[in-house]
């Protein structure tokens, strides 16, 4: 057995926080630079290039990427041999929000109660927080400031089983056109497919922490992410929907045993400033 | 596509010789809002109470940033989702403002009022906040200070990129520039 204290989580969510908010992960840039080489449409290669200079000053700046710094989203793997120390460990991942967010000056966008007064809690908590056990002494936590914008545009489909694959790039494609530039495209898209309606939702924002462009190590899921985004670059929405050939950077697919009779399909889209980071305790 | 330097608040003449797709570089006055405050804007539009700032001709941006680091004029501010506000927005056209700063497409509602009260619809860069930044000279919080990052503020910008998305005959920078590239 292992012993973690919980306030070393404090400061890695902390410090998370901070660094997915200012640095865009050099996966991302580099595919921003790849779909500015491809682009076809000069206004679309224009907002191209204001992105990537965003990413330069954001960093020069000390500026967040956007000002939306997300809901914020925890990833926590925990080894089984863990045992926490020190404190209460939910509470611990969220005074790191709060830390986080104050200290490095990221915008607090989370509202207290959902539908009717709307108050914001002052400090981006409460954190979403998806804990998983898995095998040995360490942890994993891995972190997501998710835009309102492209969240909002998100989508559970539960399809009939006869559907199949050719059911889940048309309902891929209608998400993302009826997003247009809502979810800040070039787009990384999540996709979560089998399991039960909550289950493919988690299984579609987990697939956005890949590192960008990594094929699924399923070959069907790998196809299928293939065809999807020849699809989607056809809409011709283009970066920020103004009109383009890339549409999307990527697009990830998870997929689950599921119930014969259901074919669930979740759809998390994710904007250009797709940000995440993991540190490993 | 013409590229203009434009002063805001944008006067209707040069509303009216906009197209969709030009671009624009801003210099001037704009004042965000975004949805609480538009729901309050509205509200008091219909009670008739006076407004925070004189709406007429003016550029709302729906916008709310992050908070300035000490020594910085703004934190990074760029666009939010412009259809949030669709429902308000006619109102606030009738009330005489003359322009909007946001990102994605508006209603049909929305279309038909900026033809009808001669007032454009702009795009700037979603997500290019911190670039956008570097346009803000001046920022004050005049109304609403309770919203926090969704108050009211007064911006003095230089060189701001916006690109006319809906222009006051009708045209629409997402129609014709997405048909151009559709390939299905």
């Amino acid at each position: 057995m292992r012993e973690i204290d919980v306030k070393d989580i404090t400061q890695a969510v902390a410090r998370l926080a901070q660094k997915t908010n200012t640095a865009l992960g050099d996966d991302l840039l580099e595919a921003l630079k790849k779909a500015r080489e491809n682009e076809a449409s000069p206004i679309g290669r224009e907002a191209l290039d204001r992105l990537i200079d965003n990413v330069r000053v954001a960093k020069t700046q000390n500026l967040p990427l956007c000002q939306d710094c997300g809901a914020p989203i925890v990833f926590l793997d925990i080894g089984q041999e863990v045992h926490f120390t020190g404190g209460d460990l939910n509470a611990s991942i969220a005074q790191g929000i709060r830390q986080g967010y104050t200290e490095g000056y990221l915008r607090k966008s989370i509202v207290a109660q959902p539908f009717t007064k709307r108050l914001n809690t002052g400090d981006n908590t409460p954190p979403i927080i998806h804990f998983e056990i898995v095998p040995g002494d360490k942890i994993k936590i891995g972190f997501m400031p998710k835009g309102g914008g492209a969240e909002n545009m998100s989508r559970l489909v539960m399809l009939k089983p006869g559907a199949g694959e050719q059911g889940i790039i048309d309902a891929v494609e209608s998400t993302v056109k009826t997003a247009g530039g809502n979810a800040c495209p070039p787009l990384v898209i999540g996709l979560g497919i089998g399991a039960t309606a909550e289950k493919a939702m988690i299984m579609a924002k987990k697939a956005l922490l890949r590192p960008l462009g990594w094929p699924s190590s399923d070959p069907e899921n790998a196809l299928l992410e293939k065809k999807v985004l020849e699809r989607i670059n056809k809409l011709g929405i283009g970066p920020l929907g103004m009109g383009g050939t890339v549409t999307a950077l990527a697009v990830h697919a998870e997929s689950r045993p599921c119930h014969f009779a259901s074919l669930p399909l979740s759809i998390n889209l994710q904007c250009h400033s797709a940000r995440h980071a993991e540190v490993v305790l | 596509m013409a590229i203009w330097n434009i002063v805001s608040p944008v006067d209707e003449k040069i509303r009216k010789k906009l197209c969709a797709g030009d671009s624009i570089s801003l210099s001037g006055v704009i004042y965000t809002a975004r949805d609480a405050a538009h729901k309050l804007l509205v509200e008091a539009l219909a009670a008739g109470t006076p407004l925070p700032f004189e709406l007429r001709g003016q550029t709302i941006y729906y916008m709310g940033p992050t908070p300035a680091r000490p020594g910085q004029v703004i934190g990074s501010c760029g666009p939010t989702t412009s259809s949030r506000m669709d429902a308000f927005t006619p109102a606030l056209l009738a009330a005489g403002l003359g322009a909007m700063i946001g990102k994605g497409e508006r209603s049909a509602e929305v279309r038909e009022a900026l033809k009808k009260h001669h007032a454009s619809y702009f795009v700037t860069y979603g997500g290019a906040g911190a670039l956008l930044a570097t346009t803000v000279r001046k920022a004050e919080t005049i109304a609403f200070p309770e919203l926090g990052a969704e108050a009211i503020m007064r911006l003095e910008v230089e060189d701001f990129p916006v690109i006319v998305a809906n222009d006051t005959r009708g045209g629409d920078l997402f129609e014709e520039q997405i048909a151009k590239y559709r390939r299905r």
